[in-house]
């Protein structure tokens, strides 16, 4: 009885028993969609490798107690991408652009920060994100999202209004090196015991000329050939920018603007001088999980910045897997791209 | 040498503390896993922290299993059953070995940090490679699920020896004599 109970237990517990709404494999399997691409990130599938130093001015020792924040150059591996499961999916196609970091090459040390275009999420926490995902799904019948399941979700839900106003007064630039890349979670820095809730972004120093992309837009790879270009010139740079949090913010709610008026801190500079293929490069078998933190800096309380840690964690694992029983191909197929 | 019916005081508390550690670490790497709350992240540290401490005490308990003399089941135990049990406490011991070093190793191999109490990191041991985490992780859980068959076949062998048997087998671990294996032999 008692070991027929125990073993109950540990099945329960494997299969799911105890979890509150959606666990990170039910939200791994959504994103796969019934059709995994095999050896690929599970979600910002596309994108390519970066190579680069981040140059500290020491202005934010004041706040972190962090070694990479002290004045100097740390080492990085980062990774450009776009939002979506396909890895051969077209640049310019793509609603959202990402800027991944992995700053520092011991683990005690390193700071890890996956940043995207929109400042804010919709959502608070991972089942209404989850939600999200389930309305804005095409419906099987139509092919195309239902509006009125839409509505419905938008309606139930008012704290997605500031990313849809960002959503509505933003344009994709020309090039990923002129987007500006938030870190949308706030964390908090760390020193002598006293704790500064803080989000960042990286700022970029290229100017936009505001008219969009103007190559071949049929090109799928027309940003990331873009950007290999740019750099065979001169290195990509950006600011990072923290902004520091007052008692008015909830650094715990991503789905909330700070006011513009917060004070602002340049941490020092990201510069990228090189970029690879994603299969040549070193990103590829990094998870860029936003909660490898350096000493001196810590994780708030955000039900999404978990998720995300939850979320990647289990995207990892697969197609860690995937590569070890030489599932994946080394390159995306054609018929990749037709599966879409 | 006199034969002993009971293991020392050190082997039995070093069972029981493992018993309830392994047990605990076991369902937490289980929920953790799929958890997307904030306390996921507690867990998991723990999880890593006393891991750590496992694979410790499963050196200090192979020391004493070695240096100790070990009471040996009944000779109404049959041949085949205490084959099946030697059998079954070599694999218990070598998962104490291959849990926490397979999960030290993926966390290498995935470039991530194991911080024991927030007192001090492990070193990374090998390079960030994706292919090693994929084979370690998998392996990681597969033995998981070895260790939670080999306790509990082993929970209920103990169970059956102490309830039905009542042959002393599960008193040597518990430390309270046994009436029956106490019983002067003619």
């Amino acid at each position: 009885m008692a070991v027929g109970g125990l073993a109950l237990l540990f099945y329960s517990i494997a299969n799911g028993f105890g979890q509150r709404g959606v666990t990170a494999q039910q939200f791994v399997d959504f994103q796969e969609g019934g059709n995994p691409h095999l050896g690929f990130r599970r979600a910002h599938a596309k994108g390519f490798c970066l190579a680069g130093e981040f140059v500290a001015n020491g202005d934010l020792t004041a706040y972190s107690s962090a070694t990479l924040f002290q004045p100097g150059s740390t080492q990085f591996v980062g990774r450009i991408s776009v939002g979506g499961g396909n890895p051969t999916a077209p640049d310019l196609a793509a609603g959202v652009r990402s800027l991944a970091l992995s700053i520092g090459d011991r683990p005690s040390v390193r700071w890890q920060t996956a940043m995207n275009t929109p400042p804010v999420m919709p959502v608070r926490n991972a089942h209404d994100f989850y939600a999200q995902m389930n309305a804005f799904r095409p419906d099987p019948e139509t092919g195309r999202p239902n509006p009125e399941r839409i509505a419905a979700f938008l309606e139930a839900h008012p704290e997605t209004q500031a990313a849809r106003e960002w959503q509505a007064s933003y344009t994709a630039t020309e090039s990923y090196a002129t987007e500006t890349y938030n870190s949308i979670n706030a964390f908090y820095l760390v020193k002598d015991g006293r704790r500064q809730a803080v989000r960042w972004a990286a700022v970029p120093h290229a100017e936009s000329h505001g008219r969009g992309f103007e190559g071949d837009r049929d090109d799928a790879n027309a940003l990331q050939n873009e950007f290999m270009a740019r750099l065979e010139n001169a290195p990509v740079v950006f600011d990072l920018v923290f902004t520091l949090a007052t008692a008015a913010d909830n650094e715990n709610d991503p789905t909330v603007r700070w006011p513009a008026d917060r004070q602002q801190v340049v941490a020092g500079q990201i510069v990228i001088h090189s970029a690879s293929d994603q299969s040549e490069g070193l990103c590829n078998g990094i998870n860029f999980d936003p909660l490898v933190l350096p000493r001196g800096m810590a994780p708030t309380q955000d039900e999404i910045l978990s998720a995300r840690s939850s979320v990647y964690a289990e995207s990892y694992r697969r197609r860690a897997r995937e590569h070890f029983y030489q599932q994946a191909p080394s390159q995306p197929s054609a018929n990749e791209q037709e599966k879409e | 040498m006199t034969t002993v019916t009971t293991y020392s005081l050190a082997a039995r508390i070093i069972h029981w503390a493992m018993a309830l550690l392994l047990i605990s670490l076991l369902f937490a790497g289980l929920a953790m896993v799929q958890s997307l709350e904030p306390w996921h992240l507690t867990l998991l540290s723990l999880h890593k922290s006393f891991g750590v401490l496992a694979l410790v005490l499963a050196v200090i308990r192979l020391v004493l299993r070695i240096v100790q003399q070990q009471p040996d089941l009944p000779a109404s135990v049959p041949h085949w059953q205490q084959r099946i049990a030697q059998l079954s406490h070599f694999f218990l011991y070598a998962a104490m070995f291959a849990m926490p070093l397979s999960g030290y190793l993926m966390q290498s191999a995935a470039g991530r940090p194991v911080s024991v109490f927030g007192l001090f990191t492990l070193p990374n041991i090998t390079s960030v490679n994706m292919e090693l985490y994929g084979f370690l992780r998998e392996m990681h859980g597969l033995i998981a699920w070895g260790l939670i068959l080999l306790v509990l076949v082993h929970m209920g062998a103990a169970l059956h020896h102490g309830l039905i048997k009542r042959d002393g087998v599960l008193e040597s671990m518990t430390g309270q004599p046994s009436p029956e294996a106490d019983k002067p032999k003619d």
